[in-house]
């Protein structure tokens, strides 16, 4: 079997340990990359106490509580708290998800957040998810329909038409279902991914969208849409519940049978 | 400040901010062919329009007979007539067709069973000039504002609108009084830039994080605001800030008007449908401000529910589950997470909570940014739209579903006005160095802030003096004392303390950033609460329970110089735009 070493500087290494300075004896203890790209350093493992006496439920109250509490210069992205801008997205305890709708009571003994995996890391928790979004882009995200936006009425859909788009528009773009997938990990710059892939479908199941056929085709392809090998990992780490892998499966037998 | 690289731009516009506003008015202008910019503190689809819920109104008469003209008279009463009736018109008007352009741009809108867009019953909307609700609100299920932000980044992508994501806008650049453009952080790899643009359109959002419980997002910090503040020019009706009657209890999500549009209501301790009480006829669905004190009052009566008597039950478990799966989907899914309850089987625990500006930068209905001396004066180069903005349409109460439709039609407006006004391609004027140099001195100084106040310690002390002192129901008392504290936290910045002094996603750095904008509308919405001596729509004050027209039907401006606030006034426009529509002369707010 063949041995290879990671390079030195990608060695995650021991950090610093922030104690708890209170009386509690509620706390948790918390483990975080960190990594400062402004300091020629390596990547290392920060251990925080958490009291939890003062802190709500979730993933993303405890880095709050750190960073305005124990080290301000955490950094990771946070925005509506609530699950539905998709900022927060992180791995923890081993699992991509939404910090923000994590609950840490949930997770046993010490827990470890880390950066949501095989991306470039800007800074702490903040990766760069500037390839995902290009891929985004590249499936048009847009309807396309010969029928002026100039028209008195909307175009008509039926609720049964209109229910196909559910399971799919709802994807907030937290990179999750992308990040938990080795197929993705290995092509990220081919494959499209889970997430992308979830709203191509959702294009090419809009009733009212007239270029299926030209949307189907411009997937149509061994690395953009064949790299999916069902893993489902995708499925599994959605934190909005919805089903990527069922979505690219369609998109396979949408094109086996036309 | 010579030590930092400015990396320069020169675009016909600029937009500031990817939420639903900005992105309408950036499509707007890429269409028509202007060279447009669009920069955001966050990939756009993270704006906090992804969390408006309910819907977005319009006349569009699909579930039954409407008017615009209705649409405007609730409006115009929901503001509690000191919203300006030539923007209301234009709102009101514009709505039906800025939904339809939705529509075809791909917003998934629910349906009715012949294939329109569905719209449901929402507060305050009602049928000929005040008399049974309508269904006015176009709805993708409880989720439209994510619906609708995604569909519009992805005309924007459509229209290659050039976007600068993850810059943060730290200072508007003047020169005599016209604003030339922005400087802003690029996070991602620590650079300053300067862009210069004809119009700079401002689209920054509300700043409800001056307050310690809000359904606002982290970055709900009303930059745009704090930049016109230091520009030196007025906020406007800064006092009115809107309660949500249903706000997750101890949470502060927001649960969605649609619940009681969808025939939820509301319970006390007894178990009393108390709405009947207060609105008789509007019950649950009484605007907003009307709901949310109703529910202070049970509470402080000592008719709230918990141990702590501190809360109000939401109920929609008499409703159809299937009803609830396809139309409340994600207020389902919010209060699993949150509360672990089930929707179909339990209540739902909810307070009033801090939700929405009505205040914000004066603007005209084409968006252009006012100021005052007197006599009102556009500010050439400088616009504003969405929350941001105070147009004025929403007046002293906002009605729910009406935040999205200001989005897009003003947004749309904008877009107009700055194709009326700008050349494509028209040469730059330069900028002052003094001006970049005063922002990034400003930069500079709170980079290296090392003194002992923490921003964390010192934004707690501004949420928690703001929800104390200046809540649902207010006094002169609470409010002077306010007046009083909230300048500690203003203070306090001279001695900050930044720990990360890197430029690479400073995170730290962008807190205290955002913390010089938050507290400085802060101190501009308590002092403008405080000399606001009536009660009007949002403003509640205990004191003074009657609203005051011959004193107070104005709008309140607010300038912050340095430590001091100054307040004026400016007229309430109570002309209508056309001849389409009279003017609805005041009258009593009853429900």
């Amino acid at each position: 079997m063949v041995q290879f070493n990671l390079p030195k500087n990608s060695k995650i290494l021991k950090g610093n340990y922030f104690k708890n300075k209170t009386e509690s004896s509620n706390i948790k203890i918390v483990h975080i990359y960190r990594w400062n790209p402004e300091k020629n350093e390596n990547p290392r493992e920060d251990t925080f106490e958490v009291d939890l006496n003062k802190c709500g439920n979730k993933v993303l109250d405890i880095l709050n509580k750190i960073k305005n509490d124990l080290d301000s210069s955490l950094t990771f992205r946070k925005s509506c708290a609530h699950g539905v801008c998709g900022s927060c997205a992180m791995n923890v305890d081993g699992v991509n998800t939404l910090s923000c709708m994590k609950s840490h009571k949930d997770i046993k003994g010490e827990l470890r957040i880390f950066p949501l995996p095989h991306l470039k890391v800007i800074k702490d928790l903040v990766v760069d998810l500037s390839i995902l979004y290009k891929q985004y882009e590249s499936i048009e995200p847009w309807l396309k329909t010969s029928k002026s936006k100039f028209q008195k009425n909307e175009i008509n859909q039926s609720k049964e038409s209109r229910e196909k788009l559910d399971g799919l528009y709802e994807c907030i773009m937290c990179a999750c279902c992308s990040t938990s997938c080795p197929s993705y990990w290995w092509n990220g710059e081919s494959y499209l991914g889970p997430a992308v892939l979830l709203q191509a479908y959702r294009w090419i199941s809009d009733s009212r969208d007239e270029d299926k056929k030209e949307r189907l085709k411009m997937v149509a392809d061994k690395l953009k849409l064949y790299r999916c090998h069902t893993i489902m990992n995708c499925t599994s780490s959605c934190p909005k519940g919805l089903n990527p892998a069922k979505a690219i499966g369609s998109i396979k037998k949408m094109l086996a049978t036309s | 400040m010579s030590a930092y690289k400015i990396i320069d731009h020169e675009y016909d516009v600029l937009v500031v901010g990817a939420g639903g506003s900005g992105l309408r008015a950036a499509v707007g202008l890429s269409e028509s062919g202007l060279k447009t910019a669009c920069i955001s503190k966050v990939f756009p689809t993270r704006s906090h329009t992804a969390a408006a819920q309910g819907g977005i109104s319009a006349a569009l008469g699909n579930a039954g007979e409407d008017d615009w003209r209705w649409h405007m008279y609730d409006t115009v009463k929901g503001s509690d007539w000191l919203g300006d009736q030539d923007s209301i018109e234009y709102l009101c008007k514009e709505a039906p067709q800025a939904v339809i352009e939705l529509e075809h741009y791909g917003v998934p809108f629910s349906r009715t069973k012949d294939g329109k867009i569905y719209q449901r019953a929402f507060g305050g909307m009602t049928k000929n000039y005040g008399n049974e609700p309508v269904q006015r609100t176009c709805a993708a299920a409880d989720r439209t504002g994510h619906a609708i932000l995604h569909t519009l980044y992805g005309q924007a992508l459509k229209h290659k609108t050039e976007f600068f994501i993850e810059y943060f806008a730290l200072d508007l650049l003047m020169k005599n009084g016209e604003c030339k453009g922005v400087l802003a952080w690029n996070l991602n790899d620590g650079t300053i830039h300067r862009f210069r643009s004809h119009i700079t359109i401002l689209a920054t959002g509300g700043y409800g994080k001056i307050y310690y419980s809000a359904t606002a997002a982290h970055t709900c910090t009303g930059d745009g605001n704090g930049m016109v503040l230091r520009a030196g020019f007025p906020l406007q009706d800064m006092e009115f800030v809107q309660f949500h009657p249903t706000g997750l209890y101890g949470i502060g999500c927001l649960i969605s008007e649609a619940v009681r549009g969808e025939g939820g209501f509301l319970v006390n301790s007894k178990g009393e449908r108390f709405m009947e009480k207060y609105a008789p006829k509007a019950k649950d669905l009484a605007s907003r401000d009307v709901v949310s004190r109703s529910m202070s009052i049970e509470i402080n009566e000592g008719r709230g529910i918990g141990e702590n008597k501190d809360h109000i039950h939401l109920h929609i478990d008499h409703i159809d589950p299937k009803i609830i799966e396809n139309r409340l989907p994600g207020i389902s899914e919010s209060v699993e997470t949150f509360v672990h309850r089930d929707v179909t089987k339990e209540p739902i625990p909810v307070v009033p909570t801090v939700h929405y500006n009505m205040g914000g930068i004066p603007t005209n209905y084409k968006a252009e940014v006012i100021t005052s001396n007197g006599t009102d004066k556009t500010v050439p180069g400088l616009m504003a739209i969405g929350e941001a903005a105070c147009v004025s349409v929403h007046g002293a109460n906002r009605l729910g579903s009406n935040s999205l439709i200001d989005l897009v039609v003003f947004g749309k407006a904008a877009a107009k006005r700055a194709t009326e006004l700008v050349k494509p391609n028209s040469p730059h004027e330069e900028i002052s160095k003094s001006e970049t140099e005063k922002s990034l001195d400003r930069f500079d100084k709170l980079r290296n802030g090392n003194g002992s106040n923490k921003t964390s310690e010192l934004r707690l002390s501004m949420q928690k003096t703001m929800q104390e002192k200046c809540a649902v129901f207010r006094t002169e008392k609470t409010l002077k004392e306010g007046v009083d504290e909230i300048k500690k936290p203003f203070e306090g910045m001279k001695s900050i303390l930044v720990k990360d002094r890197s430029l690479i996603f400073n995170t730290d750095l962008m807190e205290t950033l955002e913390f010089d904008n938050l507290i400085r509308q802060a101190i501009t919405t308590m002092e403008s609460a405080f000399h606001r001596k009536e009660s009007r729509g949002a403003h509640a004050r205990e004191d003074f329970p009657k609203r005051d027209d011959e004193n107070f039907m104005k709008h309140t401006l607010s300038w912050h110089n340095g430590d001091k606030v100054k307040i004026n006034y400016r007229k309430v426009n109570l002309s209508t735009l056309s001849n389409d529509v009279q003017t609805f002369p005041p009258k009593e707010r009853v429900y």
